[in-house]
């Protein structure tokens, strides 16, 4: 028996349970809370629906997480490399990343009113950038000078000293900032969709059950956004391992 | 104290009173004239050398001792091109060192192995750089016949964190003679290791160079280090630094770690460590007594 994988399924047999009590005990009718068992036919009612705005919501935010994935390589780039840069940029990028996003939301889905998908993206993005930014920079700002010189000393650029030592020995900070990007960008898809009139994705879908006070498909989302973001999660985790597995120490 | 430059040559020449691109001032393999370096900090300028003199010939082995923070890694920077001299000349083999050239190698007392890479393509990484169209199983042989050389056969697939401090030393080693350097320079290249480990090294080192002939200059804290592996000892005076002191090692080739106990090995070291003294400002051991 494999309890490693045999343990979280019992932790979540055992909280759908209790839910499903809960639910039963006080007697809740569908209006006011949902219960695990008004979940399946909520899926099966909306199974379309569910497929088509999951995958909007997918690829909206794995969007919004490439271009933050670019920019803030970039910028992290630009700052860790030159001093006077990160100087100049640093405070204005904590002055924008200290701005709550919710109240970027609704300025970007007014500023460009209809395009569903690039103020979807924009957001995901907007919300998402910063830590990569910033580890990234601190990763190449950090490099021991040695690491620099067993290169520098036999005349190779900077971009060979980036390209082969610098970039490779951040990839354990950049993976660690892209698992708090990724739950940020799915964060700010979601807050667009739930904003936007007319639009689509998994918070539109959620909307929807608000306006009409159906319980059983506003929790089935949740269900399906909580499934969307474990994967998203996961699938960096693999990309971690693949490309920077060997920061992991084995267990001594 | 200087050994082999030839009078005359230093004469003509519009600057500093020697030629800029034209003739070396000396056929030593390393040649060190006079140089100056400052650093510019926060809190102004920082002379840390102030007249270093040095040659070492072809071949040749030279160990620099100091006092801390007197500026010898500073004065390795130089040899390496990562940094311009204020005022004197660093000449490589008859020509003016302007910037980092690929006919030098480097280690430093931290080994800096990459971590991402196994210990084989660390060793092969210079040869990357130097030598981009040597295919790479020649790259890997080549590296391979210096890890075997230095006693690291059987660790080439592994990661540079399986290995213990005095192998990672060794493979950093490997990695700085890889592209056959003209010059070899060390920074404190066994500073962190215990002294058990540190004498398994020197005859590493021994081996090495009588296998893969190299002209170096090591930085050293230990003067044992500094007679038993080079030919000629310098000692820098306190910060900023100038060649106080030269000494000739007469030991020739490969040597017993016996000729450390000699009288003759303590008589040298006596007059380092007196010298030592001196450039920390004190003085030395026949003053006060
Ligand atoms: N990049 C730099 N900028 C400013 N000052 C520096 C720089 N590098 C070194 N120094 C200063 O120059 C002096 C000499 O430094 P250096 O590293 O060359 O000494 P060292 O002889 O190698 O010392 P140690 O024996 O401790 O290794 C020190 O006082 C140091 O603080
Ligand atoms: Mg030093």
């Amino acid at each position: 028996m494999n309890w490693r994988l045999f343990a979280p399924v019992i932790a979540i047999v055992v909280f759908a349970l209790l839910w499903e009590a809960v639910v039963w005990v006080n007697d809740w009718p569908n209006y006011k809370m949902a219960s695990p068992s008004d979940l399946g036919p909520a899926f099966w009612k909306f199974r379309w629906l569910f497929l088509e705005y999951g995958w909007d919501t997918l690829w909206r935010t794995v969007a919004g997480l490439l271009l933050s994935v670019l920019v803030g390589l970039l910028l992290g780039m630009i700052m860790g490399l030159n001093r006077t840069m990160r100087d100049a940029l640093y405070p204005l990028l904590v002055g924008f990343n200290a701005i709550p996003k919710a109240t970027v939301v609704p300025i970007i889905a007014l500023l460009f009113v209809g395009a569903h998908d690039m103020n979807t993206i924009l957001i995901a993005f907007l919300i998402s950038f910063f830590p990569i930014a910033v580890s990234v920079s601190i990763g190449l700002s950090t490099l021991e000078p040695e690491y620099r010189d067993i290169l520098a000393a036999l005349g190779a650029s900077r971009f060979t000293i980036f390209w082969k030592i610098a970039l490779p020995k951040t990839l354990p900070e950049f993976f660690g900032a892209l698992k708090v990007a990724v739950t940020l960008a799915f964060i700010g898809t979601n807050l667009m969709e739930i904003v936007e009139p007319h639009g689509r994705g998994l918070g539109h879908l959620f909307d929807s059950g608000k306006i009409s006070a159906d319980y059983p498909l506003m929790f089935a989302v949740l269900i399906a956004l909580a499934v969307l973001g474990i994967l998203l999660y996961y699938v960096v985790v693999v990309l971690e391992r693949i490309f920077a597995g060997w920061a992991e120490r084995s267990p001594t | 104290m200087d050994t082999n430059s030839p009078a005359g040559v230093q004469t003509q020449g519009p600057e500093e009173g020697r030629p800029v691109g034209g003739q070396p001032p000396s056929d030593a393999l390393i040649d060190i004239r006079g140089v100056k370096l400052a650093y510019e900090t926060k809190d102004g300028r920082l002379p840390v050398l102030d007249g270093v003199d040095m040659q070492v010939p072809e071949g040749g082995f030279v160990a620099v001792v100091g006092p801390s923070g007197c500026g010898k890694s500073t004065l390795t920077r130089l040899i390496a091109g990562l940094l311009e001299p204020n005022a004197g000349e660093v000449w490589l083999h008859g020509e003016r060192v302007t910037g980092p050239k690929s006919s030098v190698g480097m280690a430093f007392q931290n080994p800096v192995l990459l971590e991402w890479r196994s210990v084989l393509r660390n060793v092969t990484l210079p040869l990357e750089l130097v030598a981009p169209r040597m295919p790479k199983r020649e790259k890997e042989e080549r590296a391979l016949r210096l890890l075997t050389l230095v006693g690291l056969e059987g660790f080439e697939r592994k990661r540079p964190s399986e290995l213990s401090g005095g192998m990672r030393q060794r493979a950093s080693l490997c990695r700085s003679i890889v592209h056959k350097p003209e010059v070899l320079i060390l920074d404190e290249p066994f500073g962190a290791l215990d002294a058990f480990t540190r004498e398994d090294l020197w005859q590493t080192m021994q081996k090495v160079k009588s296998e893969e002939p190299f002209t170096g200059v090591m930085i050293t804290h230990d003067l044992r280090e500094s007679i038993f592996l080079a030919d000629q000892v310098i000692v820098l005076s306190g910060r900023p630094a100038f060649t106080q002191f030269t000494m000739e090692i007469p030991w020739k080739g490969e040597r017993d770690l016996d000729l450390l106990y000699t009288a003759e090995g303590a008589e040298m070291l006596g007059e380092l460590r007196d010298q030592i003294q001196i450039a920390q400002g004190r003085s030395p051991r026949e003053a006060d007594a």
